[in-house]
């Protein structure tokens, strides 16, 4: 995201920049096009200087597209007529474009060209003058963009084209940006100390930690008792503002580790839980899923890139079957020989989880996979204070995706009814004619191909390696212990509270100390509760 | 010879063997000259040395899930913690010898700012301690965890799962700096060892001899609990845990004793091991390891006292021929073997050999019964019954 916010600047500034320019406040005797020219023939830093500002008093949108040129220092003149272009490398050459309206100008060899020199100075006054620039643009996300660059800049110098531009602004949430913008600038101005603790009040509104430091340094700094005592009440404020979505930022990160291990135990849930088989291969069934989305991704980048965007629909189908195949060949050749012998099936499990990391890193290499987000995937957004990825959110919607589908598959399907049954009374259910072998390897190959759709979701934000699966085998194991055996509802509720209590703890105890005292505390719950939060009562509980 | 009677031939025969090997295998490596071909090079001393800490190992699985059927898979835990207190002590001899020359602190506690050591490093400067130590910390731990654990009737594969846990929440602890036992390197470059430089050819024949002098007692150790009326108690409870609790006695105390001697014997095997491969690091807490431990006991045949010894062995003699040649190869076969192991050979090498022994007499009886001879001389009374 990071990345792309400069990217998405430059593609609008090139939108707008393009545009004919009806700006504001343009002053009708200066003209752009002209002053744009003084750049070229050598001159002094100071002369270059000077032609910025002459630039960005102009008001001129089109300018901005020039001054981002010379900042880049992408902004050249030729050598035979000292006329300024914008120039990218095309080859040998140079492909040169007007400064302004960024149509190109044919290509020149490099020689011919010279680039107008700049040093950091030169590129301060340009992003200030950007932001002055900008504060008039058409679009408003612009506008406001440029009000937080100059709210994060805190310049008294930009106090008066602020309130010039907060006059003319006619969107609210601009507005607001643009006071927040203008406070910040009169916090660290000469203003009277009453302005200043209004100020303090506009930014103990906005919040945010950005506010809380600006408010921290003036606190220090400022002789007024009034304006000491507005800014401490705001910083109190800011405070418990940012306690309050640190909690809620806390709440979400735990939902989404939860939703992470509710993926990666919801496949055990079934082949533990339902049919009581140890399956120690689970985590490598999630491992192949995320290896059959790297491969899928590699097919489609090699015969058809324009299906990126689906390839993770494309993968979920076939890591279902991959790792359901696999799974239905463990039962079929292993795990029914085993059936009534937990020990043995551990160990055997084990084993076969041996041989498929061994296998995977013979074919694809030790070493981590890069496995592509699409696009809807990347990318974040703010809620109040807290940043949330796109990534993470689609995976808690995944997971309950599956939950559901996994509920309804087993109430409300003919094969789930016969999973019930089978497990329920194996014999009693034979009797009623239903192939209970047959059922033990589809319940089987389901709960391995759910992992195997985890896996598909994991290798969106876990490093797709041979691995993968041991990092989630011994977490799965706890969430469903935790939940209770045999009960979906049980691994939900078990997931979630793992994965919120793991990310409260981290605050206070660190990552790695923190997953520790949740092994201890489940083992500490497993003696007080040996059959789970949600134990099933009744007829269902084996001797 | 009571002692051969009481255990049987096989063990007797197992133990004379170890005895010999710490005998013969020290001589043949310092008093045969090189070129002699009975002479054993000195790289072989310290792994040979590292298989008879493992097979004492097996043999602390062994006891809990041969003859107590606790199927432990955090024996790694109790193994890496006796190293750790080893550990401990080969640290503090190191002395102002360390890359920082400090004389009190070891390197990494140097390089990481502390100035002073931490409490529970006091006293590991002595041996003694340093050996309380590493009967002490795995012992205490497993008798706390298993308190819990059997008291709320913790069995099967949720014991199994907790002790897993158990090791993995350990790995991730040792894991961090702050831990203060070296992170991520663990313990290393250590110099002598009461004295002995560690790197010498006699030091090493002597960590050999002590270690196979440890597993023969441990042997004797088990085979003699296992023999007693405890021993029967711990196969009761084993095969039938309700029925024993219900002719009244306690299976939990049965188990929490089984589990705590074993953990001890775990650590001992650790602390033997560490001198002698000269490192002790987080990588012995992963889960995997204790697994391993599992396999050796299995393939050699649980509940047998000599398989899990042999199992032990054979496989790690395996791994290092297989890691040596095809490295790629040896999970392959180490995961093929946990699978054929309990598929085919359940009863582990040892135990099917015993089976199809007891068949072959059994058919052999019967037939010399049809044959109406009187009784059949070859059917001893079973000194057990």
């Amino acid at each position: 995201m990071n990345r792309l916010i400069p990217w998405l600047l430059l593609c609008l500034g090139a939108l707008l920049s393009a545009a004919p320019g009806a700006a504001f406040g343009q002053t009708p005797e200066a003209d752009p096009a002209a002053i744009v020219q003084k750049f070229g023939g050598k001159q002094s830093f100071d002369a270059t200087e000077a032609v910025v500002s002459e630039l960005a008093a102009t008001g001129d949108e089109r300018v901005a597209r020039a001054l981002r040129a010379l900042r880049d220092g992408d902004l050249y003149w030729r050598k035979s007529d000292e006329k300024v272009f914008v120039a990218t490398r095309k080859g040998d050459d140079y492909e040169i474009f007007d400064p302004l309206s960024g149509d190109s100008a044919g290509t020149v060899a490099k020689g011919d060209l010279e680039k107008v020199r700049v040093k950091n100075s030169i590129r301060n006054a340009v992003t200030g003058a950007l932001g002055t620039l900008t504060l008039r643009a058409d679009n408003p996300a612009q506008r406001m963009r440029a009000a937080d660059t100059l709210f994060s800049e805190g310049d008294p110098e930009m106090v008066a084209p602020l309130d010039a531009a907060i006059a003319a602004e006619t969107d609210p949430a601009v507005k607001t940006r643009m006071q927040e913008a203008r406070a910040s600038a009169v916090l660290v101005s000469d203003r009277p100390a009453e302005e200043k603790a209004a100020a303090a009040k506009v930014l103990a509104a906005r919040g945010d930690r950005e506010s809380l430091n600006k408010l921290t340094a003036f606190a220090a700094a400022t002789g007024d008792a009034a304006a000491k005592k507005a800014a401490e009440s705001a910083i109190a404020a800011i405070e418990s503002n940012i306690a309050f979505w640190n909690q809620a930022q806390n709440v979400w990160y735990g939902l989404s580790l939860g939703s992470v291990l509710l993926l990666a135990a919801i496949g055990l849930a079934i082949t533990f839980g339902v049919m009581g088989v140890i399956n120690m291969a689970h985590g490598e069934m999630v491992m192949l899923g995320a290896y059959t989305t790297f491969v899928v991704q590699e097919v489609i980048r090699a015969n058809a890139p324009g299906l990126f965007e689906f390839s993770l629909a494309i993968a979920l189908p076939l890591a279902f079957l991959v790792s359901g195949a696999v799974g239905l060949v463990m039962e079929r050749f292993l795990i029914r020989f085993l059936y009534g012998r937990p020990l043995e099936t551990l160990l055997a499990t084990f084993g076969v989880s041996l041989i498929l990391q061994q296998a995977v890193r013979t074919i694809f290499g030790p070493s981590n996979r890069q496995v592509g987000n699409p696009d809807f995937m990347s990318g974040a957004f703010d809620v109040g204070l807290m940043s949330v990825t796109w990534n993470r959110l689609w995976i808690i919607v995944f997971a309950l995706v599956v939950f559901a589908a996994l509920l309804l598959v087993l109430n409300r399907t003919p094969l789930g009814l016969q999973m019930r049954a089978v497990t329920q009374n194996r014999r009693m259910a034979a009797a009623m004619g239903i192939r209970t072998p047959w059922v033990d390897a589809l319940t089987f190959a389901l709960g391995s191909g759910i992992a195997g759709i985890a896996g598909v979701a994991l290798s969106q934000i876990d490093n797709v390696s041979p691995n993968l699966g041991q990092g989630y085998i011994i977490d799965s194991f706890m969430v469903v212990v935790f939940g209770g055996v045999g009960n979906l509802w049980g691994t939900l509720v078990g997931a979630m509270t793992l994965g919120i209590v793991n990310k409260f703890l981290e605050p206070f105890a660190g990552a790695v100390l923190g997953k520790i005292v949740v092994l201890v505390l489940i083992i500490l719950f497993i003696q007080k509760r040996p059959r789970g939060l949600f134990a099933q009562k009744g007829r269902f509980v084996d001797a | 010879m009571i002692l051969a009677r009481f255990l049987g031939p096989r063990v007797f025969i197992l133990v004379a063997i170890v005895l010999a090997a710490a005998i013969l295998v020290p001589a043949s490596n310092l008093l045969l000259p090189a070129s002699h071909p009975l002479h054993v090079p000195s790289y072989l001393v310290p792994l040979f040395g590292k298989y008879v800490c493992y097979a004492l190992l097996a043999l602390a699985l062994d006891l809990v899930w041969g003859y107590v059927g606790i199927l432990s898979l955090g024996h790694g835990a109790f193994f890496a913690l006796g190293g750790y207190a080893m550990g401990m002590y080969l640290m503090r001899q190191i002395g102002p010898r360390g890359v920082y020359g400090n004389p009190i602190l070891p390197d990494f506690m140097v390089f990481l700012n502390w100035k002073e050591l931490p409490w529970y490093w006091t006293g590991f400067d002595q041996f003694w301690f340093a050996c309380l130590m590493v009967v002490l910390v795995p012992g205490l731990l497993a008798f706390v965890f298993g308190f819990f654990a059997f008291r709320s009737r913790v069995t099967g594969v949720y014991l199994s799962i907790i002790t897993q846990a158990m090791t993995y929440a350990l790995l991730l602890a040792f894991f961090r700096n702050d831990m203060g036992f070296g992170g991520n390197n663990g313990l290393t470059d250590f110099k002598d060892i009461l004295g002995f430089p560690i790197q010498a050819g006699s030091t090493r024949a002597g960590l050999f001899a002590a270690s196979c002098v440890a597993l023969a007692i441990a042997v004797l150790f088990v085979g003699w609990i296992t023999r007693s009326k405890l021993g029967k108690l711990m196969i009761a409870v084993r095969d039938a845990e309700s029925r024993t609790r219900f002719i009244g006695w306690r299976p939990e105390y049965v188990k929490l004793f089984a589990f705590t001697v074993s953990a001890v014997m775990a650590g001992i095997a650790g602390a033997l091991y560490v001198p002698q491969v000269g490192i002790i690091n987080p990588g012995e807490f992963a889960p995997v390891n204790s697994i391993e431990v599992v396999v050796w006991a299995a393939v050699g045949g649980r509940g047998t006292l000599i398989g899990p010894v042999l199992g032990a062995l054979l496989v790690n003699y395996g791994k290092t021929v297989f890691t040596a040649v095809l490295p790629e190869f040896w999970l392959f076969m180490l995961g093929g073997l946990f699978v054929f192991v309990t598929l085919v050979l359940p009863r582990g090498i040892v135990g099917t050999i015993d089976h199809g022994f007891d068949a072959f007499r059994a058919t052999r009886r019967a037939r010399a019964a049809e044959k109406g001879e009187a009784g059949g001389q070859d059917a001893v009374p079973n000194p057990a019954e």
